[in-house]
């Protein structure tokens, strides 16, 4: 009485089709292929496959970017976690303090990583007067490979972080607040209350956010590309960057479209393992049920 | 992504509590919040809503300062970028980073503003609209089945779309490339538009069934009985009732494209359909040394945000907080 026709949905359906997944399974055909973008696209069946398997600059790419992932997660999941905690709260300061969190997702990455390039830029940015402060003399950060990979981090964190806090602060405030109270009466302590209540209790929020980070790291690439280039040297050639090099600078596009599947199936195989070892599944059947 | 927990879906029970991220200060005496109760609603008696918050009273030292450090990292950069744009040139690159703008000058503002970027900006727009438009057109009717009907297919549809939140634009890049080209839409408004919408879809649909999901049995029933058809049902009940997922998926699609970089930078090449991203891309090889003008740049392509962020706070952090990462 008064359903619509399933077929309602195929307009949709189509065009989601023709510019997502039809592009994702094209890319794993290309990633067995050779071609350089201008003539047509050769088979050569497992060829790239097998040089990505046995290529050096494959490997310290794959080890870089998971690095990246680890450092980023490290950086950011405790800030957000408790500056989300502390947003939630209601501190007097809170609102005008979270307003001035809140200006880096008014940024584009495009901006932010513009933004940091010239902060960081030795002859002219905020961190040649704390280089000075610190008697450090001139800091070239982006010219040395550990502080270069560093500023990734902190850029992706001080992009990042705001977002995962609200996050954590939709989470904190869904706590009950009985159970603060009923911890206040037996006397437990600020910290005892934040590691006996607030963290378990965020447990499933912890996994959203840390499957968003994840995901959102392995694809970081407007920040590599105009705060490093992938440099010092090849010091920052995450696997997106080295994707887009490979790609659309030596126009190895097949080579680049295994790069590209490769990253999908670990972005997906990352997901898939936190979801079974966090019970992040049960927490989508409450969305779903919702 | 939305989930159970930071629930910025419903659009009665849980939106409100997660757009009350900041309100402004309210009056001392009505601090406790009762739009605070996750659960459904209790029953009269027990007084249960006046819950007075014993905690959050206390001043919290460690958090207190750790949230003024985060404070300092925010500021400094947005500091250095505002007053760096007004600097001249001579002073940005000789004189102390920190120090404020001696001769204070909008100079860099007009190069920027004479070098293209009225164009950008309407682009930007251009695409924004048009992808929002089409995102709307396609995931509403999408969701909305998703809701009302039991059918097999449906369900597959919904779920492909699940998947698709997995997709990182990155992985088809070089696959659109060629299809863009066979399109013949290669260097073309279109050429962004297009892969962007598709890409804002998963989000769209997984947002708008929450929302949709909400609306209430006897409603549609009441309809039926009127001898509606399941289009006037849409328009007439289900787009008005589910407002504030679509307000949040219009923000988080418009976001996407305002901030969107790697399509543009792969699917265009002359200035015509250049979008303001890349536009601040090709400014950091145009402009080169001259740093103030580039920051410049990057304040004015953060106005219009600022403007929607002024105009629509609570929505605009409901849409952050249905967007996941990126």
């Amino acid at each position: 009485m008064g359903r619509p026709h399933p077929a309602w949905v195929l307009p949709g359906v189509l065009f989601f089709a023709a510019f997502a997944l039809a592009p994702m399974v094209l890319a794993v055909y290309l990633s067995f292929c050779d071609w350089d973008g201008l003539s047509a696209p050769r088979f050569t069946g497992l060829d790239n496959w097998t040089t990505l398997l046995g290529d050096p600059q494959m490997h310290r790419a794959a080890g870089l970017t998971a690095l990246l992932v680890l450092a980023s997660w490290a950086f950011q999941t405790p800030a957000a976690l408790l500056l989300g905690v502390w947003a939630a709260g209601r501190q007097r300061n809170r609102a005008v303090l979270s307003a001035v969190f809140f200006i880096p997702l008014l940024l584009s990455s495009t901006a932010i990583a513009l933004l940091f390039h010239s902060v960081l830029d030795p002859n002219f940015g905020a961190v040649k007067q704390f280089g000075e402060w610190f008697g450090l003399g001139d800091q070239n950060v982006l010219g040395n490979s550990t502080s270069a990979f560093l500023a990734v981090v902190f850029v992706g964190g001080w992009q990042f972080i705001p977002f995962h806090t609200l996050i954590y602060q939709g989470g904190a405030r869904q706590i009950p607040e009985v159970l603060y109270q009923a911890a206040e009466v037996d006397g437990a302590g600020r910290v005892r209350q934040f590691f006996s209540i607030t963290l378990p209790q965020l447990r499933d929020t912890v996994t959203t956010s840390t499957v968003l980070m994840v995901v959102g790291t392995l694809t970081y690439f407007e920040t590599v590309l105009i705060l490093t280039k992938g440099g010092p040297g090849t010091d920052t050639t995450i696997l997106p960057y080295l994707m887009y090099h490979t790609g659309f600078q030596k126009f190895d596009l097949g080579y680049a479209s295994a790069i590209a599947t490769f990253l999908v199936l670990t972005a997906t195989g990352l997901a898939l393992l936190l979801v079974r070892f966090t019970g992040f599944g049960a927490m989508r059947s409450t969305r779903e049920g919702m | 992504m939305t989930t159970g927990t930071t629930g910025p879906t419903g659009p009665t029970s849980t939106a409100p509590a997660a757009a009350d991220v900041d309100k402004s200060p309210r009056p001392p005496g009505s601090r406790g919040r009762p739009d605070r109760t996750p659960r459904a609603p209790r029953g009269r008696g027990g007084g249960g809503r006046t819950r007075r918050p014993l905690l959050g009273r206390r001043v919290n030292p460690f958090a207190g300062a750790g949230s003024l450090i985060w404070l300092v990292v925010v500021l400094v950069p947005v500091y250095t970028m505002l007053s760096a744009s007004l600097m001249k040139q001579d002073q940005a690159l000789t004189g102390n980073p920190l120090a404020p703008p001696s001769n204070p000058t909008l100079d860099n503002y007009n190069t920027v503003l004479n070098s293209g970027f009225p164009r950008l900006i309407g682009n930007t727009a251009l695409v924004a609209v048009a992808v929002v438009a089409l995102v709307l057109a396609f995931s509403v009717p999408i969701a909305y089945v998703a809701v009302r009907t039991r059918d097999r297919w449906s369900g597959l549809a919904f779920r492909v779309f699940l998947l698709g939140v997995a997709i990182p634009a990155q992985a088809v890049v070089v696959p659109l490339y060629l299809i863009i080209g066979e399109l013949g839409l290669y260097d073309t408004l279109l050429a962004v538009i297009l892969p962007t919408a598709a890409f804002a879809m998963p989000v769209a649909v997984i947002v708008l069934t929450g929302t949709m999901r909400d609306i209430s049995e006897e409603l549609y029933e009441a309809m039926a009985l009127d001898g509606a058809s399941p289009m006037r049902m849409m328009l007439q009940l289900t787009v008005p009732l589910s407002r504030a997922g679509i307000s949040t998926v219009a923000i988080f699609a418009a976001l996407q494209a305002w901030n969107g970089f790697i399509f543009p930078l792969i699917l265009t090449q002359s200035e015509g359909p250049r979008v303001l991203t890349l536009g601040l891309f090709t400014f950091m090889g145009q402009f080169g040394i001259n740093i103030p003008a580039l920051l410049a740049a990057v304040v004015l392509s953060g106005v219009p945000i600022f403007a929607v962020y002024l105009v629509a706070r609570r929505a605009l952090i409901n849409g952050l907080m249905g967007a996941g990462g990126k």
